[in-house]
């Protein structure tokens, strides 16, 4: 990797939601930090990026990820997958605590040192909630913290017991971290594998009913209010949580959200003929629920779009779909998805950027997502109407997406991550 | 031609059938055409010597990851009918708990040179599995997969009805039971539809019924009075004896009394309706033995129909396979 780059960035369409900058300029990194945006900036010794007719952007925010440690079933490991990530212009990911699982320093560790390394991207740890996610025992919040954890979740894992999750939230709020819910109803959801919908009726597929997301959802948010921790609730798939979502953040809760990029593009409608790549959890609900999702993406009710990155082994999809593992290999294209989503008219151009970039960042309590003089330089170069064929160009381990083979419109020429070049292309 | 994603796997590029996974998208020719095909072989079972030469040369496997003895025979039975050499595997849990995936059991089958897996597997859309991404020159026969779908047993009592009711135009058909778990009554369902039966109606309590049940392309009725009146077939579903103890239902007792067919509730349907069952039929349960036992009932003849019903899919798809050119038109 190279050293801490002397970049000039020249005549780019620089697009930056949290500042509302949307204009040609320049952008100088020096010693690795983003020092000057402007016109016709001058820097001599400085490598140039020529990025006429190219958008510079804050480097993406992914605010969900799970990472490929051994063990966790998944395939790849770090640096093949945060390699993938900065091809897709990210650079900062938030990692779910369900490897290891995140629960002591050593983890913690293991993953900052791998991800260091390797140095594609910045992985910020999410700490288990609970010892082992056994939703039993308060995790060492703190000492995790510490450590480098950014907030405490308890991945897919339920702390069924009321009474241990609002101490959890309690002691999460003692030293104000963030605390990320992914709400589903362990019994409302059990055996299930597809949206309980006239699909899964059809292919005789168990459905999780979007109640189960709804019912566990309107819990967290009460003992949120009781508590009065900072919350953020992640890949929200049903229109009725939306309608919590919208009178939680009404009534001024500290509460934000977000979608996955799957859930904004495919229905239960893509689980036709058993395609076992449209397996994931939440399921992919219907096409009421995705057009709900999409609005509350732009009136802001979903702050974030994240990857909910999973690279899962071929051998465990090729089985009959309730037999595979759930989740979909997504850092490659997430940034492509969200823009198609503008191209369609859906989004527009601002908050979606917004939503991958500033918006995460917020959501994670972390400084990133925008593109700030005087900080170590995360942004990244894309050219937005060139065209990418994954066929050829799909770096995770995981195949695992629908889009594996697809050609996609915008393709990420440079990434710097942190003030080093992370992903550059010819 | 932009075919639904079970037709495009099911047929050759002429229309042909080549695997037999599911009833519904098939055309109405191609179900009709196995019925006509059925009738042939209905014969067969009459004779002295009971076979015919259709399949000879031909290996076809019985692969059951789900332990069945009546479907399993009456396959075993169709295909020697047909001449087949037949190789029966119970696979229920032996191979997957040596570690094998389902994956490498089939590959080491299709190397053994199978030309026809009859499938039977716990989770849906296995045959879906192994006709699009493992085996595509083997045909695949769908004997049961989880929920979704049981072509075969659906397609024996359409021949039944058939039989007894001379066709399906304006025909009232009820389905009553534990729809929810039931494979067969989607396979019913969409078969009878494309058959162009007047009605299909489901009954069931709220416990037993998928969501949007409707969207099978049938009615949906709680009570029996109301469902039952004026049908022209009533088809009664196994009630199996674990849905007592996850909260689906209080007690075989009550469900008998609501759903159970007797010869009072036989009353709603029409004076010479017919009662079909797929069996094993668990009596005081789903049906009393009065009905079972009585002169409406055609279960017994269901099972005669079988044998044939399951040599003629099993003949076309074959001769379906035969044709279509090495390889695999539906690759991924």
């Amino acid at each position: 990797m190279a050293a801490k780059a002397h970049i000039l960035i020249r005549k780019g369409r620089v697009i930056d939601p949290a500042s509302g900058r949307d204009d040609v300029a320049d952008l100088l990194i020096e010693n690795g930090r983003l020092v000057r945006i402007g016109a016709s900036l001058d820097a001599p010794g400085a490598d140039i990026i020529e990025a006429e007719g190219h958008w510079v952007l804050p480097g993406l925010v992914d605010a969900c990820v799970h990472l490929s440690l051994p063990g966790s079933g998944r395939t790849g490991d770090i640096t093949s997958e945060t390699r993938a990530a900065a091809a897709g212009g990210i650079t900062h990911m938030a990692a779910q605590p369900d490897c290891g699982p995140v629960d002591s320093t050593a983890v913690v560790r293991l993953i900052r040192e791998q991800a260091g390394q390797a140095g594609f991207a910045r992985i910020l740890p999410i700490a288990a909630m609970t010892q082992g996610l056994k939703g039993e025992q308060l995790a060492e919040m703190a000492t995790l913290a510490k450590a480098g954890c950014i907030a405490v979740g308890n991945a897919g894992g339920k702390v069924a017991d009321a009474l241990v999750l609002k101490r959890c939230l309690e002691y999460a709020a003692t030293f104000d971290m963030p605390v990320m819910f992914r709400p589903q109803d362990a019994a409302l959801s059990a055996g299930g594998c597809a949206h309980e919908g006239p699909v899964a009726t059809r292919l005789g597929l168990p459905g999780i009913p979007a109640v189960a997301e709804s019912v566990d959802l309107s819990r967290d948010l009460l003992l949120v209010e009781a508590t009065g921790v900072r919350a953020h609730f992640q890949q929200i798939s049903s229109r009725d949580s939306l309608r919590l979502l919208r009178a939680a953040k009404k009534r001024g809760l500290p509460v934000t959200a977000d979608v996955s990029i799957q859930h904004l593009l495919l229905d239960e409608s893509a689980l036709e003929g058993f395609n076992s790549h449209c397996h994931v959890i939440p399921p992919l609900r219907s096409s009421d629920d995705r057009e709900a999702l999409l609005e509350a993406v732009a009136d802001g009710t979903i702050d974030a779009i994240c990857s909910q990155h999973t690279p899962i082994g071929s051998s465990s999809k090729a089985a009959p779909f309730p037999a595979t593992k759930p989740g979909m290999a997504g850092v490659d294209t997430l940034l492509s998805l969200v823009l198609g989503l503008v191209d369609e008219g859906k989004l527009d151009l601002a908050r979606a950027l917004d939503a991958v970039t500033a918006a995460p960042a917020r959501c994670l309590g972390i400084q990133a997502g925008q593109l700030e003089t005087g900080r170590p330089a995360s942004l990244c170069v894309l050219d937005a109407s060139a065209e990418k064929d994954y066929a050829e160009h799909w770096l995770s381990a995981g195949s695992n997406s629908p889009w594996r083979r697809s050609v996609l419109k915008g393709s990420v020429k440079l990434t710097v991550c942190q003030g080093k070049v992370s992903w550059l292309t010819d | 031609m932009t075919l639904a994603p079970s037709s495009r796997v099911q047929l050759t590029d002429d229309g042909k059938l080549r695997h037999f996974l599911t009833t519904e998208h098939l055309p109405r020719s191609l179900l009709e055409d196995i019925l006509d095909t059925a009738a042939s072989f209905v014969d067969v079972g009459g004779r002295s010597i009971k076979k015919v030469p259709l399949l000879r040369g031909k290996t076809v496997v019985n692969l059951f990851f789900e332990s069945s003895t009546r479907t399993r025979s009456t396959f075993e039975l169709a295909a020697q009918r047909l001449s087949a050499d037949v190789l029966n595997l119970d696979i229920a849990k032996s191979a997957t708990s040596k570690g094998e995936t389902l994956l490498d059991t089939l590959r080491n089958l299709e190397a053994m040179a199978a030309d026809m897996f009859v499938v039977r597997h716990q989770d849906s859309g296995a045959p879906f599995f192994i006709a699009n991404e493992v085996t595509p020159n083997v045909a695949v026969i769908n004997a049961g997969d989880g929920r979704h779908a049981h072509p075969t047993q659906a397609m024996l009592d359409m021949y039944t009805i058939r039989h007894y009711k001379g066709g399906f135009e304006g025909l009232k058909v009820a389905i009553v039971g534990d729809i929810l778990h039931s494979r067969v009554a989607r396979s019913q369902v969409h078969a009878l539809n494309t058959l162009g039966a007047g009605e299909v109606r489901l009954i069931a309590p709220k416990t037993l019924l998928p969501v949007d049940a409707e969207a099978l392309g049938a009615t949906v009725f709680t009570d029996m009075a109301h469902g039952l009146k004026d049908v022209d077939v009533v088809i009664m579903l196994r009630l199996q004896k674990e849905r007592m103890d996850s909260a689906l239902l209080p007690s075989e007792g009550e469900f008998f009394r609501l759903y159970g067919l007797n010869n009072e509730k036989l009353q709603y349907a029409k004076e010479d309706a017919i009662v079909m069952h797929p069996g094993p039929i668990n009596r005081g349960v789903e049906i009393a033995s009065e009905v079972a036992d009585g002169p409406r009932s055609v279960i017994l003849n269901q099972v005669t129909f079988g044998i044939a019903v399951r040599m003629a899919v099993m003949s076309m798809a074959i001769s379906g396979q035969d044709s279509a050119p090495a390889g695999g038109a539906h690759g991924s």
